[in-house]
């Protein structure tokens, strides 16, 4: 290990999440890499009150999609349907093409899309467990403001990307 | 800040510093590795750092400590006891970089008070507290090596509940922090090198904080008068934007006070750059005040023994036009800093608001009089016009001294900086209003408003 890793470790404030871009919420609302899937929340575009979890598992590369009520997506049958594209699209603008094609264990050539690569077979996974993530997702909005010291947060500064 | 002050400051590590640092990095390799089956090294780097506080009033129940859970019995005193080990150590490195800073800039610090028996707080949730240590055990257990997928996430229930408990949400947001960290950087067992003394930092302090909750409560003062801002320094994780406002207080007759004032909010990760300011929307008179760089009135607002004013918008109102760097040529000087909080003692808060001018820039550091200070570029926030390109060309800089992995830093808050013949300055709390800058503007605007988005979202799903 060189001089450089050491002093690294040997820092309090280091970046350890790399940054992720802004992107539109309207459609996918919400997106994540976790639990071995790239799994998120596709707003309907009929209905306002449905909504689809969508998911690819990383490395067999699964597709599930289907709404918060666990009523199986009516498009997805052999192939992706809109909504895991949506999903992956905003995924790529939100963590970057590199950072999403490594979890998933996808290769994906010079110039070439993430979707191109994904050949998975459909297999449901239930919607529940990242229905919940999403929204506890939402609940942080309902939090309360806090004027507390909180001396704590001298460990995370805000790390704008060097411009 | 002057040439021969900067040039006092960078002098060489204070005494026992290096030797205290090392005695951490033995306790950050053992939590690296976990305490369940402590080898050789680690069992004998524990043992080197009670030796080194045998004679503290920690020592005993540290030396017990160690001997327990070298022979493999780790329960929650001895955890504790370490714990309190490492903060005592930093504690004494804290204190030794600040007396340097102060002595260095001439300033006058007061000291710590003791309180007089404040009417002891309301126990926060114990239940809660103990749901905390229980986790701390497990990753200390199994060290950071050994965490897994559903380790990190077995934390999600007892930081939801922490976050409902406004007096516990500094250690909420901590173990947020940590646990974001944790899961974005899975398979930890295979990571090459792993952030070390960052993770067993905020540990150590999620370890002290859930013993009997957040000390900094002993009774407030309740103050009045004129509040003259000198910068605001942005925090932010996944979850979490806080601006913490450093200012001069001014009482009749009094010399001012130095003081940090802040608000934080929680969001998600997709809620970034100058959006962050809408989250604080609750607070108007301080937004407008950081945007409008105007001096604000405040009455009978709690300033806490550590200098932390509790903001309480509706008890300040906007006063005068205050440019930032007048204020602090004519009045940092002579302002007393405030005593610092006892178990807070970490290098990590040394924030020292210091104005730098006549310097050479090259964009990276500040070289004043031969003696160069490096830039903190990493911690300027992007929901403000402060760039590296500004810094290069600017003449003035309102700051933070910053202290970390052995080297002293410069995070700017504001500068004046000469572009196109033009005299223009830039402030962290510039946007808060919302961004002045077409470029910047124009960038928010183009993914609509998120935070509606995600609102409408919420008021539809989460109430079901």
């Amino acid at each position: 290990m060189d001089a450089d890793e050491t002093a690294w470790e040997r820092c309090s404030v280091v970046r350890v999440v790399p940054p992720v871009e802004p992107r539109k919420l309207a459609k996918v609302p919400f997106v994540e890499l976790a639990d071995g899937r790239l799994q998120g929340v596709v707003s309907s575009g009929s209905d306002i009150e449905r909504v689809y979890v969508s998911s690819i598992t990383a490395g067999t590369h699964a597709l599930s999609c289907s709404t918060n009520n666990n009523r199986p997506c009516g498009a997805l049958h052999g192939y992706a349907c809109k909504h895991i594209r949506m999903l992956a699209d905003e995924a790529v603008v939100q963590y970057g093409l590199d950072r999403v094609a490594r979890y998933l264990r996808v290769e994906v050539p010079e110039g070439g899309s993430l979707m191109s690569q994904i050949t998975g077979h459909v297999e449901r996974t239930p919607a529940a467990v990242v229905f919940s993530r999403f929204l506890r997702h939402l609940a942080y909005l309902e939090v309360p403001d806090s004027t507390e010291p909180l001396a704590e947060l001298h460990w995370f500064p805000a790390t704008g990307e060097v411009r | 800040m002057l040439d021969v002050q900067l040039s006092e400051l960078l002098g060489e590590a204070p005494a026992g510093a290096p030797e205290a640092l090392d005695l951490v990095a033995g306790f950050d390799a053992a939590l690296t590795n976990g305490l369940a089956r402590l080898g050789e090294e680690p069992a004998a780097a524990l043992a080197a750092m009670a030796g080194a506080l045998a004679g503290t009033p920690v020592g005993e129940r540290l030396a017990e400590a160690v001997d327990k859970v070298s022979a493999g019995s780790v329960a929650d005193e001895h955890l504790a006891a370490l714990a309190g080990g490492r903060a005592a150590l930093f504690g004494a490195v804290h204190d030794a970089l600040l007396a340097r800073l102060d002595t260095a800039l001439g300033r006058t610090r007061a000291p710590w008070e003791p309180a007089a028996d404040a009417a002891d707080p309301a126990k926060p949730a114990d239940n809660l507290l103990a749901g905390c240590r229980i986790w701390l055990r497990e990753l200390a257990i199994v060290g950071w090596r050994g965490v897994d997928h559903d380790l990190v996430s077995s934390a999600d229930q007892t930081i939801e509940a922490l976050l409902a408990v406004p007096e516990l949400r500094g250690l909420a947001v901590l173990l947020d922090g940590l646990a974001t960290e944790l899961r974005a950087s899975g398979p930890i067992a295979t990571m090459e090198r792993l952030p070390a003394r960052r993770w067993a930092d905020l540990w150590t302090r999620a370890m002290l904080l859930s013993q009997h909750g957040p000390w900094h409560h002993a009774a407030p003062e309740q103050v009045s008068g004129r509040l003259l801002i000198l910068g605001a320094d942005v925090h932010e994780h996944a979850t979490v934007v806080r601006v913490q406002v450093h200012a001069i207080l001014e009482r009749n007759g009094e010399p001012g006070r130095l003081v940090r004032t802040s608000v934080a909010a929680a969001k998600v990760d997709t809620i970034v750059g100058p959006t962050v300011w809408q989250l604080l929307g609750g607070h108007p008179v301080l937004l407008a005040a950081l945007a409008e760089r105007r001096a604000v009135e405040i009455t009978d607002m709690p300033l806490l023994p550590g200098g932390d004013l509790r903001w309480h918008d509706d008890r300040a109102r906007a006063g005068e036009d205050a440019d930032p760097f007048a204020i602090a040529r004519v009045q940092l000087a002579a302002t007393v800093a405030p005593a610092v909080t006892p178990l807070d003692r970490h290098p990590v808060r040394l924030a020292e608001v210091v104005l730098v001018e006549g310097y050479k820039s090259d964009g990276g550091s500040f070289d004043l009089g031969g003696n160069r200070i490096g830039l903190d570029l990493g911690r300027l926030p992007s929901s403000g016009p402060l760039t590296p390109a500004l810094l290069k060309v600017s003449t003035a800089c309102i700051g933070l001294v910053r202290w970390d992995g052995g080297q002293w830093s410069l995070q700017p808050l504001a500068v004046q900086a000469t572009v196109k013949k033009q005299q223009v300055a830039a402030h962290n709390g510039d946007w808060a209003l919302g961004p002045t800058d077409p470029k910047a503007a124009k960038a928010a605007n183009k993914n609509g408003d998120v935070v509606a988005v995600l609102r409408e979202r919420a008021g539809r799903l989460l109430r079901k």
